[in-house]
């Protein structure tokens, strides 16, 4: 059947079972827009700015494993993307971004709301399609689906011009896709995972550090059946927390510059190093040259370029995390002998972490005067379901949510890691709440990035996505306002948000609802209304105004150099 | 340590923009590139003359082939490839230094391809060593204009990049 190209890209999102869309229209995408008024199978949700339709659809990634699927138009409807396309990229999150672009005749032109959005995106993209003819949308969106979700998965851009979408011509879809450049290696090398498995089990001080690889590769079973039989210590990312139970005995929590004690002094006294699907980010490492001084690394990946960039590799092994966490774990049945062994000489290495546990905890002063944000964090996961999504923001109430917010199962934690995005955490928030309307979604957020995106409130509102908005109010642009403290003498330029915002009212002009915390003691009450609700709700909880996040690596220095008090 | 790496892309929209994108974008160095279509018509070859240490030869090499469109990238530092490349060179040619010129331009083999009473304008071909050798032979006598292809490479022995 002959159809145009705007519904021809429509369909193609329906073949590749999507069924969730956050898009903004505009006048080059005006004819998609004609189309999906009748195209009942696609749910449109409309935010109000186009980059938290990008985080909107960047969440829903996150929280499902499918790609998220953004659309905006030419010119500043593009630009507006780019935030949400590199918050995607540096996490390695699958999205489909489809932008308009003017008529192909007037492209270079400088027409109306031209913008060159292939060349602007192209250091924050996985891959970019300009498409030029009509008879190639089927075969490039098919293209950008697998490019998007295989191998390290990535955003890629549909760059697509009105006259193309105008066009007519046979809808065919493709079965199937073949790139000759494009061959990603999935299946781990048989014998470097024999080597891997003898390295463990001749180690005696062993660590597995876990990044956000094992969430996107749906790797967690096999990575806690692994480390659960070795008992072996796990420590994650921020991007990596929940792919390992945070409750496990064997659990150190967080690494790296707000990361646990026992975790970063794991890493700096351990012999083996596990990396799985991680890839040695400066926040993890610290002082490059003094990291993990005595340990051999073995580092498992899907991504060849992440192995041996930023430190050196005893042994790689590039493959599908999945892939080679279940070969490890086979090899591991044919050797019960070597592993009981193994089991029976961890006993000290066991106790040097019991006492770094117990020496240094994650902790923090109570009060009863004034709400500790770690102490509102706590009670989130005390009262929360199970299985609730959270989404953060950038910067101290992020670090909170790290350390006290107990995550046990994957994708339960959306936070930009990579690119440290302020105005991430609502839209994230409600594209995890469009693709699962049943599960409890919240979002906690500071008083300065709840305010990068807060419009998306009425989205919130008109689309019944119930998310619950947590504002940790400090009346700062707290990290900053940290690290001013700690390292610029107190001179607090340009940190300080003076103008107190009344969130309730903000909330109700939304028409939604919003409650407030100002004493320890409300806290509880204020979760359990806001919990109550039925709609989107703000809890605003007035926090100590000068809390830090501890402890703390300063930049560029040791992982074990950690500030405890300050 | 220099380095030249031969790299087969597919003949599409904005593949040169993305390699060198990705040059500049981490930070690597570009001595030449050169580009241009080969026998098999959807495929262009690109030969890259670059700089670095063993770590980052080894991330240029991942990060171009980490790119959707390249198909295959040689290195061929180890002596496995011929290298050529051709250069035109205007040179100042007047009375005792004319016959100067063409002694050395027959030392090089090279031709002379456009002449004027007071200009030779020369094509020279060969490895990149030669042509500096012959650069540095008529820089004295006054070099007007010098344009260089690069450097472009192939493999040596029977078999193709194929195999």
């Amino acid at each position: 059947m002959k159809m145009n190209g705007a519904r021809i890209m429509l369909e193609c999102l329906k073949k590749e079972g999507v069924d969730t869309v956050f898009g903004y229209p505009g006048g080059t995408v005006i004819n998609i827009y004609d189309e999906l008024f009748s195209f009942k199978e696609i749910r449109h949700i409309l935010p109000r700015h186009e980059q938290a339709g990008t985080h909107a659809a960047d969440g829903y990634a996150r929280a499902t494993g499918k790609v998220g699927v953004a659309i905006a138009t030419s010119g500043p409807g593009a630009t507006n993307t780019v935030t949400g396309i590199a918050t995607a990229y540096m996490d390695s999150i699958p999205m489909v971004i489809v932008t308009g672009q003017v008529p192909t005749a007037l492209i270079g032109n400088d027409a109306f709301q031209e913008v060159d959005i292939i060349g602007i995106t192209r250091p924050c993209t996985k891959h970019s399609f300009l498409i030029k003819d009509v008879k190639d949308v089927a075969m490039i969106m098919k293209k950008a689906f697998y490019i998007a979700r295989s191998g390290r998965p990535g955003p890629v851009l549909v760059d697509l011009p009105k006259d193309v979408q105008i066009a007519q011509t046979e809808f065919i879809y493709p079965e199937s896709v073949d790139i000759r450049g494009y061959k990603p290696n999935l299946e781990g090398h048989f014998r470097q995972v024999e080597k891997a498995v003898g390295m463990l089990l001749d180690s005696q001080r062993p660590v597995m550090y876990v990044g956000g690889g094992v969430v996107l590769g749906d790797a967690a079973d096999q990575l806690t059946t692994l480390a659960r039989r070795l008992t072996v210590p796990v420590t994650t990312t921020l991007m990596g927390l929940g792919s390992f139970p945070g409750n496990d005995e064997n659990s150190l929590g967080m690494l790296g510059m707000h990361g646990a004690y026992c975790a970063n002094m794991a890493m700096t006294h351990s012999d083996l190093i596990v990396a799985v699907g991680a890839r040695f980010d400066d926040r993890v490492t610290g002082k490059i040259a003094t990291f993990a001084p005595n340990a051999k690394i073995i580092h498992i990946d899907v991504d060849p370029t992440s192995i041996k960039k930023n430190v050196r590799v005893d042994l790689p092994i590039v493959g599908d995390v999945q892939d080679v966490l279940s070969k490890m774990n086979k090899q591991l049945d044919k050797q019960k002998e070597k592993v009981e062994k193994f089991l029976s000489t961890l006993g000290p290495w066991h106790a040097d972490i019991a006492g770094w546990k117990t020496k240094h905890p994650l902790s923090y002063k109570q009060s009863s005067t004034i709400i500790k944000p770690q102490y509102v964090i706590q009670k989130l996961r005390e009262l929360s379901d199970d299985d609730a999504i959270v989404s953060t923001d950038v910067g101290q109430h992020q670090m909170w949510t790290a350390q006290f917010f107990q995550f046990n199962k994957p994708r339960t934690l959306l936070s930009s890691g990579g690119l440290g995005t302020m105005g991430y955490g609502l839209p994230a928030a409600m594209g995890a709440q469009a693709a699962y309307p049943g599960r409890q979604v919240i979002t906690i957020c500071g008083d300065g990035g709840v305010q990068m995106n807060i419009q998306e409130m009425a989205t919130l509102v008109q689309n019944r996505l119930p998310v619950k908005i947590v504002i940790l109010n400090n009346n700062f642009l707290g990290m900053v306002r940290q690290w001013q403290e700690l390292f610029f003498d107190k001179r607090y330029s340009q940190t300080c948000m003076e103008l107190p915002i009344d969130f309730i009212k903000l909330a109700e002009a939304y028409g939604a609802k919003g409650f407030h915390a100002s004493k320890p003691d409300e806290v509880e009450k204020v979760i359990r209304q806001g919990f109550a609700e039925d709609g989107p709700v703000i809890m605003e909880f007035k926090v100590a105004r000068e809390e830090k996040v501890l402890p703390m690596v300063p930049a560029g220095a040791s992982l074990n150099e950690m500030v405890l008090n300050a | 340590m220099q380095h030249t790496i031969s790299v087969l892309v597919e003949n599409e929209f904005g593949v040169l923009s993305r390699v060198s994108a990705l040059f500049s974008g981490r930070g690597f160095n570009i001595d030449s590139l050169t580009v241009a279509p080969t026998n098999d018509e959807g495929m262009s070859r690109m030969t890259i003359v670059t700089r670095g240490d063993e770590n980052i030869l080894e991330q240029i090499t991942k990060q171009l082939n980490k790119l959707i469109d390249i198909i295959k990238v040689i290195d061929f530092t180890d002596g496995s490839g011929i290298e050529r490349e051709m250069a035109l060179i205007k040179v100042s040619a007047e009375d005792e230094s004319r016959a100067e010129v063409l002694r050395i331009v027959d030392i090089f083999r090279a031709k002379i391809i456009d002449v004027t009473p007071r200009s030779y304008t020369i094509e020279a071909t060969g490895s990149p060593v030669k042509i500096d050798g012959i650069l540095d032979l008529l820089r004295p006598l006054g070099l007007k204009e010098l344009v260089r292809t690069g450097a472009v490479a192939i493999g040596r022995g029977a078999k193709g990049w194929k195999g």
